[in-house]
């Protein structure tokens, strides 16, 4: 039987996304302008629901789409548009683990650990990559800003392990020794 | 609520037979029957939620425990509440919200007052089985009156609801997920809606404090007594809470008719005032330039003799009781009071309840009355008059006027700054230290009784206003204000078949067209 | 289709057909396939008869609870004056499974497909494909799929010319489990946080936006299209043990076993033979130890149980488990059971929605304890309480996540409990826990 890995700090006890950084950042920039590309996108959404509130969801994917996560004011602009309050809409956002409330390195690298995949070494895959990445950590952006590796739940691709994505890519199948070109082929 | 054509449903629950119109819940037909069913997220003043599951109880035959709080009841039900199933479920919950809930009792204002206290005590385990770290976020100041402490919150999500549904000012959430899920806000909205307060009532546990009842007092160190929110004209119902005589804390008390469950923060923190400090605690007669302590048998009548025979204008405050207010009338030729005014700030989830304009209890009891509202409060004090200045400090009225009153007399828990040549001080009781009633803006009369004792000598408003008026020799002596209240509506075919008994604590309308108050309850939001 | 492997003959692929197969993914490709054809045979049928249709073939939910399709479909009334709506449940998240990631980057004209008669059929004029948002391949594929449909007229205003309007919306999901299940998933599509509602009102009654709606999963939606084409017997006639079990059904198997893949099966099916011929049986070196043919929710068997089940629904139940979602994940004996049931845990600990008391603190209660016995830190109080939790976590909650984290704990401890004592005893002291919180 082998023994159990040492822990990955990560999971239950912290939150899902990279520790929340307070630093200030560049100033907010309102995605959905009158007249522009995102809010004719967001007018087109609205429009498939017979509520307004239904596109928030879709709303808060364009803001991380162009702004690279979901910040307070990210929050307070697609609240304005759908006539929500900041607050119902920051329930929202805490509520998925897949907005970003803070930003995150270049490449966002989740790699799924849940049982399927953990009983085909993904730890091993998570860990290589931390070592490749430098990044140390989970949930720790690396140095030079370009990684940030986290654990996540079942990618629903088990019979293709260890799937993982970064940012928007998904690839399948992936082991320890496949991460060192995985990474190189990154700009 | 009812019509004569719901359908009613019977059903036995703890072997009571209870009968309810369809669409009733299990959990509201248990309460006719006197059955409470343990429960935390459920409120009749808020949409119903069934998250907490606490309230879970055997149906006979169903397939698994029902949520009491979310189930409608149907005939022939056999609901139990305290057998061995439903008690283990509500052992079960006591657990797990107890393992993460700091061990705080000690140190937690709610202690006393808490309802997971209180269960636990009832149907928990003695002991923990939890050995792990507990989970810890830090306390957060919500704004306005209310601080969060989330550790000890059990996510009941009242808080949540009351703002959304009843507030209709979403700006708490639920914030994350799981076992890290928390309340949340937004940075920059904070919980100053004019109606927020009432989270920390909602708030089963210590999770939701007043900032402004932060470690002032232990709840059973305090004393508690009915009475009605002086601070303006809507007249909720409250519980005032004092220790050792002074008061520390309003709270609402439920009155389907006028507040519902709820009270403004205006009035709630409004209540310092009555713990007035600069107050007459004697009787007092002019001797030459000052003013002379003496007993009560003399000050009556040398106030009996001030007024007999002269034309006596009354300054009233609006904050006095239609049983003093009314006794005032029998004396006075002319009447009047001012009211300081604010900006009305309704409660949009129930029907006609807002924080009223004019900041005061008794402005409609007093107008029923025949004082006249106004601004310019000794306008009407005729040259020679004697003018009793009853409850009022006359801050702010302009004293060149009272060079027309011939005497003062003051009848008030203080003794007004501009006043320097009164004739006689009667002190009387303040809002808080007395027992009567006042009408709200609805017409709505309420009983309100006493919370503290007055200071020295001071002696309740309608026994000082019943000597005098029996000293001048116009009637005999009241020895209860329900005399004097009786008195009243014998008299006054407003009041017409009012009395203390038929008004209880839930009140009763003037028998008047102008008494547009509910005759039903007063609308909740949607369910 | 054994995707990624080769197909074994023994499989019978009549949804994976085109798994693999580039060409299916377009529009002309998919129609030079068959594809569409049983859409327009909808459209000339009334509603009613296409639910008579799917009701007589036996077609029960594929995503897991196995209800029958046809009666969900029924429940929906016509003529009520209201909006009916259809969602696809397409936010596949049960670990083990990734069934309907495949239908959906291999054959998304099938679903479109699926989704127009299925709102066809319940009275529905639009229909919402809700899809997690880690699947972005699926996301690519549908979107582009919908784009064409449209463009083609095949749905819109007038669905093919018919006069008919059916509207189909792809919305993105953004990362959590417990939009699978229905009434979070209308909750998550309204744009709120993902909590499952009180039932009732049921869908059917009161669902998205209020209106009555139907969900169905992926699968289901996609199986419909052969039924219709080929007809219900055809599809009854599928069936190897059970008659209430029929048709085929894909399973997706993962964890230690030489291919793991996406396989097509009739109902009935012998596991033992599926896991030791079809998927190749146990890595070189290794043998099986335990399986849990469902997804993580349903009881996990030991291979004795495994090798006598009949793959359909009452044949894992017979057999100490449950089809559910078909997620089939292989563990062997490199692996420790008390590791794998703790990351289970974890899993639902990370998702549950937190509106619940027993769910929202049992999991991650579970999970502690687990981990701790994992890490050789157990007693033997450890696993009573954990019982314990487990039954309170059961039957009490407003959806069954609760239920399916207490599931594997329970049958981990009742049929691999030598592995529990073994952590705990391996401590080599039974340390006495003070009664202090």
């Amino acid at each position: 039987m082998t023994p159990p890995p040492a822990e990955i700090r990560g999971g239950l006890d912290s939150p899902d996304h990279a520790s929340h950084d307070s630093a200030a950042h560049e100033p907010y920039q309102p995605v959905f302008t009158a007249g522009g590309e995102a809010r004719r996108e967001l007018d087109e959404l609205i429009s498939h629901y017979p509520q307004k509130m239904a596109a928030l969801l879709p709303a808060l994917w364009i803001v991380q789409r162009e702004r690279g996560w979901v910040s307070n004011e990210g929050m307070a602009e697609v609240a304005g548009l759908l006539d929500l309050t900041p607050a119902y809409v920051k329930g929202v956002v805490t509520f998925y683990t897949m907005y970003h409330q803070h930003p995150v390195g270049k490449y966002f690298i989740q790699v799924c650990t849940t049982s399927p995949c953990g009983i085909c070494g993904a730890e091993d895959v998570a860990r290589a990559f931390l070592e490749h990445t430098n990044a140390g950590e989970l949930g720790v952006t690396s140095p030079d800003g370009r990684f940030t590796v986290i654990e996540v739940e079942c990618l629903g691709a088990c019979g293709f392990a260890t799937p993982v994505m970064i940012n928007e890519e998904f690839i399948e199948s992936v082991t320890p020794e496949k991460i060192p070109s995985l990474l190189a082929g990154l700009e | 609520m009812e019509t004569s054509a719901a359908k009613m449903i019977t059903l036995t629950i703890e072997g009571r037979q209870v009968t309810v119109p369809e669409g009733t819940t299990i959990l509201e037909a248990a309460k006719q029957v006197g059955v409470l069913i343990p429960h935390y997220c459920y409120h009749p003043g808020l949409p119903v939620a069934g998250v907490c599951r606490m309230c879970l109880v055997d149906v006979e035959k169903a397939p698994k425990l029902a949520p009491s709080c979310a189930t409608t009841v149907t005939e022939g039900q056999i609901v139990h509440v305290h057998n061995e199933k439903s008690l283990e479920a509500r052992k079960g919950v006591l657990e797990m919200l107890l393992i993460n809930h700091p061990l705080d009792c000690p140190i937690c204002d709610q202690s006393g007052e808490c309802e997971l206290q209180d269960y636990t005590y009832q149907e928990g385990r003695e002991d923990s089985r939890y050995r792990e770290p507990k989970r810890f976020n830090p306390a957060e100041d919500f704004g306005g009156d209310v601080v969060y402490v989330p550790n000890r919150c059990i996510l009941c999500t009242r808080c949540v609801r009351f703002m959304d549904d009843v507030a209709e000012d979403p700006v708490l959430n639920v914030s994350e997920r799981g076992d890290r899920a928390l309340i949340g806000k937004f940075e920059g909205k904070d919980l100053t809606h004019p109606w927020a307060a009432n989270v920390v009532d909602l708030c089963p546990v210590g999770a939701l404090l007043s900032k402004d009842f932060l470690n002032k007092a232990r709840a059973w160190e305090l004393d508690r007594t009915a009475s009605i929110c002086p601070n303006c004209t809507q007249g909720c119902n409250v519980i005032m809470e004092t220790r050792e005589n002074q008061l520390v804390r309003m709270r609402p008390r439920p009155n389907e008719y006028v507040n519902a469950f709820f009270m403004c923060d205006w009035g709630r923190l409004n209540y310092r005032w009555m713990n007035e400090k600069n107050r007459i605690e004697l009787p007092m007669v002019r001797q030459g330039s000052t003013l002379v302590a003496t007993s009560w048998e003399q000050a009556i009548t040398a106030a009996a003799a001030v007024l007999k025979g002269k034309r006596a204008f009354v300054a009233a405050s609006p904050m006095l009781s239609n049983e003093a207010l009314f006794l005032l009338t029998q004396l006075m030729q002319g009447g009047a009071f001012r009211v300081v005014e604010g900006d009305e700030a309704p409660l949009p989830g129930v029907d006609d309840l807002a924080l009223r304009r004019e900041r005061a209890a008794n402005v409609y009891g007093a107008e029923a009355l025949g004082f006249t509202k106004t601004r310019d409060l000794l306008g009407g004090l005729g040259q020679g008059d004697v003018l009793v200045i009853a409850g009022e400090d006359l801050v702010g009225v302009d004293s060149a006027a009272l060079a027309r009153a011939s005497q003062v007399i003051v009848i008030g828990p203080v003794l007004p700054e501009g006043v320097t040549n009164a004739a006689v001080v009667l002190p009387v009781a303040n809002f808080a230290e007395e027992e009567g009633t006042v009408t709200n803006l609805r017409g709505r009369v309420q009983r309100f009784t006493q919370a503290r004792q007055a200071p020295g000598e001071t002696r309740p408003s309608w026994l000082v206003l019943g000597d005098l008026l029996g000293a001048l020799g116009k009637q005999s002596a009241f020895f209860l204000p329900s005399d004097v209240f009786a008195r009243l509506a014998s008299s006054n075919k407003a009041f017409a078949g009012l009395s203390y008994d038929a008004i209880g604590f839930k009140g009763l309308p003037l028998a008047t067209a102008e008494a547009t108050g509910p005759k039903a309850p007063l609308a909740m939001g949607a369910a | 289709m054994g995707y990624p492997h080769q197909s074994h003959q023994r499989e019978t692929p009549v949804l994976s057909k085109h798994f693999g197969d580039e060409g299916a993914r377009t529009l002309d490709g998919w129609k030079s396939r068959g594809g569409y054809q049983a859409l327009e045979k909808a459209l000339g049928m009334a509603p009613a008869d296409i639910v008579s249709v799917v009701k007589e073939s036996g077609l029960r939910g594929r995503g897991g609870a196995g209800f029958p399709t046809g009666m969900k479909w029924s429940f929906m009334k016509p003529g009520d004056g209201k909006p009916h709506y259809l969602c696809c449940n397409a936010d596949e998240s049960e670990p083990g499974t990734f069934k309907d990631r495949e239908l959906m980057r291999w054959t998304p004209h099938a679903l479109v497909e699926g989704c127009a008669i299925g709102a066809y059929a319940i009275g529905a004029e639009t229909a919402y494909i809700y899809i997690r948002g880690e699947f972005t391949e699926p996301l690519y594929w549908m979107n582009q799929a919908v784009k064409e449909a449209y463009a083609a007229g095949i749905i819109g205003r007038n669905a093919m010319g018919t006069g008919k309007r059916i509207d189909v919306h792809v919305h993105k999901g953004a990362g959590a489990y417990i939009c699978g299940e229905e009434t979070a998933l209308m909750n998550s599509l309204e744009g709120r946080r993902g909590n499952p509602r009180i039932k009732p009102p049921f869908p059917a009654v009161s669902g998205v936006f209020g209106m009555p709606t139907t969900i169905n999963n992926v699968e289901t939606l996609i199986a419909v299209c052969p039924i219709l084409m080929n007809g219900a017997d055809w599809y009854k006639k599928m069936s190897l043990s059970n008659p209430k079990s029929t048709g085929t059904k894909l399973y997706s198997v993962c964890g230690n076993i030489e291919r793991p893949g996406t396989y097509e099966v009739v109902m009935g099916f012998p596991f033992r033979e599926f896991l030791y011929d079809l998927c190749g049986g146990p890595l070189a070196g290794r043998s099986f130890k335990a399986v849990i043919p469902g997804g993580v929710s349903v009881p996990i068997q030991t291979m004795e149980e495994a090798e006598a089940s009949l793959m359909d629904y009452e044949g894992f139940v017979a057999q100490g488990s449950m089809l559910g979602s078909g997620g089939v994940i292989v563990i062997d004996d490199a692996q420790s059971m008390v590791a794998v049931i703790a990351r289970i845990a974890r899993f639902f600990a990370h998702e549950s929605c937190s509106q619940c008391t027993q769910c929202r603190e049992g999991t991650a209660w579970t999970t502690k304890i687990l981990e701790r016995i994992r890490d050789g830190q157990g007693t033997t109080e450890d696993l009573d309480t954990l019982l314990d939790i487990a039954e309170q976590m059961t039957g009490k909650t407003i959806c069954v996540l609760s239920d399916s984290c207490a599931t594997p704990v329970v049958s981990g401890i009742k049929k691999f409990g030598r592995e529990f004592e073994a952590l705990i005893q391996g401590r080599g002291v039974h340390h006495v826990i003070a009664a202090v919180a």
